[in-house]
């Protein structure tokens, strides 16, 4: 039978759609398993990248992605430990509350509950207003390092115009807000939790 | 196969019947991704890649596909080009594929690189083919270039910054500054600014047109 005729059955194109289908997820396939491995080292260097900024290289001596313990079965705490004691923790904080979706940031903690460091990983906030809390735009994220609950009372972890000791920027209040919120959060967390993550073995 | 480029393709595409400009296709990647120049190469380079392909592919196939199922396997043959496009950008250009992540899988229903099915490829052998999504690729990135140029240097007073994304540690100092102590126009970078940019650069085209008629 010519290709004409045979264009027009159903078999036909049932079979040759088919055959694309299998073809296809073949193809997915195999591309899928050649870039794996790759992909995952991808994400794990940047996740470590991200660790590093806020947990100092000082204060560890193990492998971060290693040493993780799950709190709550949702939070993943990273353990930075040095000759075997936990010295600090990090993890990643999320808030619903700013101008445009979710804020997720990491913040790394010292075993005495200061702040190390933290990063804004992940927004959708309005650029060149908003966008302020990335560390690549302004320094106003490092403004929260050193701080703990115990230098400053719960009243002072606001922005400065709800009476706090952070900075807002001009033209963005509530995106600030979200993340000294967030901050905070994070560091109650880690009251709640400190003794179960300091004695993890 | 002869690498020669048909100059009537190849200006077709550029210019005459520009996919952004003249056919209004593709806006939506076209608008969100134009902010900066990079941002724009970058999704300029995956679309004119997935275009050559499925362009190629189709051509290929042109005289197996029957009329009844053909636009079933074309979105099939576009969705694995494009979801292999994906796995190779997030393996070797994840800083980029940040970036771009959430566009990549859109082009799938990037209405340029069906419609250049349909409306070529389909009809026409692959040499000629292949030529049509470069030329395709090729006006589509210009036109995401020409709208990120205007919008980066409107918004941000620089041109080619975090070009580091794509080509390294060495374009770091690649970032020109061009009006100094700018103080940003918010608007150039958020979506209406996109709009505004876009007719713009149609109104110009349209100006150019009317020139070279008379």
């Amino acid at each position: 039978m010519k290709l004409e005729q045979l264009r027009t059955k159903l078999t036909y194109q049932t079979l040759l759609l088919g055959g694309f289908c299998l073809l296809g997820s073949a193809l997915l396939s195999f591309g899928d398993v050649k870039t794996k491995d790759v992909i995952a080292t991808r994400l794990a260097e940047d996740l470590k990248a991200s660790l590093q900024q806020v947990i100092p290289a000082q204060y560890y001596d193990n492998d971060l992605l290693q040493d993780t313990v799950l709190i709550n079965s949702e939070t993943l705490v990273y353990l930075a430990k040095k000759d075997g004691k936990v010295n600090a923790v990090a993890f990643m904080v999320t808030t619903n509350s700013g101008y445009s979706g979710a804020i997720q940031s990491i913040i790394g903690i010292d075993k005495e509950g200061k702040i190390l460091g933290t990063r804004v990983i992940s927004h959708a906030e309005t650029p060149g207003l908003g966008d302020k809390i990335e560390e690549a735009k302004s320094d106003w994220i490092l403004s929260f390092n050193g701080h703990s609950l115990s230098d400053l009372v719960e009243a002072q972890w606001k922005v400065k115009k709800d009476g706090g000791v952070f900075d807002q920027f001009s033209g963005a209040t509530i995106t600030p807000r979200a993340v000294v919120g967030s901050v905070y959060q994070g560091l109650q967390f880690f009251k709640q939790h400190r003794d179960e993550l300091l004695t993890n073995p | 196969m002869k690498l020669k480029l048909d100059p009537q393709i190849l200006k077709n595409g550029l210019y005459d019947n520009n996919q952004a400009f003249v056919a209004l296709l593709g806006l939506c990647p076209l608008l969100a991704v134009s902010n900066t120049v990079i941002n724009s190469l970058g999704l300029g380079i995956a679309t004119t890649f997935t275009l050559i392909a499925s362009n190629l592919i189709i051509s290929v196939l042109r005289n197996l596909i029957p009329n009844e199922i053909r636009l079933p396997l074309f979105v099939l043959i576009i969705a694995c080009i494009v979801t292999i496009v994906e796995l190779l950008m997030k393996a070797w250009f994840y800083e980029l594929y940040k970036i771009l992540g959430i566009f990549i899988p859109l082009i799938v229903t990037n209405c340029v690189i069906l419609g250049r099915a349909e409306m070529f490829a389909s009809k026409n052998p692959p040499e000629k083919a292949w030529q049509d999504g470069f030329a395709m690729g090729l006006g589509f990135t210009a036109a995401l270039l020409l709208l990120g140029g205007m919008r980066e240097i409107l918004g941000t007073g620089m041109l080619f910054s975090h070009a580091d994304l794509m080509f390294g540690e060495m374009a770091k100092n690649w970032q020109i500054t061009v009006f100094k102590n700018y103080s940003g126009m918010l608007l150039a970078i958020l979506p209406p600014g996109a709009f505004i940019g876009l007719g713009l650069l149609i109104a110009l085209q349209n100006v150019l047109n009317e020139k070279f008629k008379s």
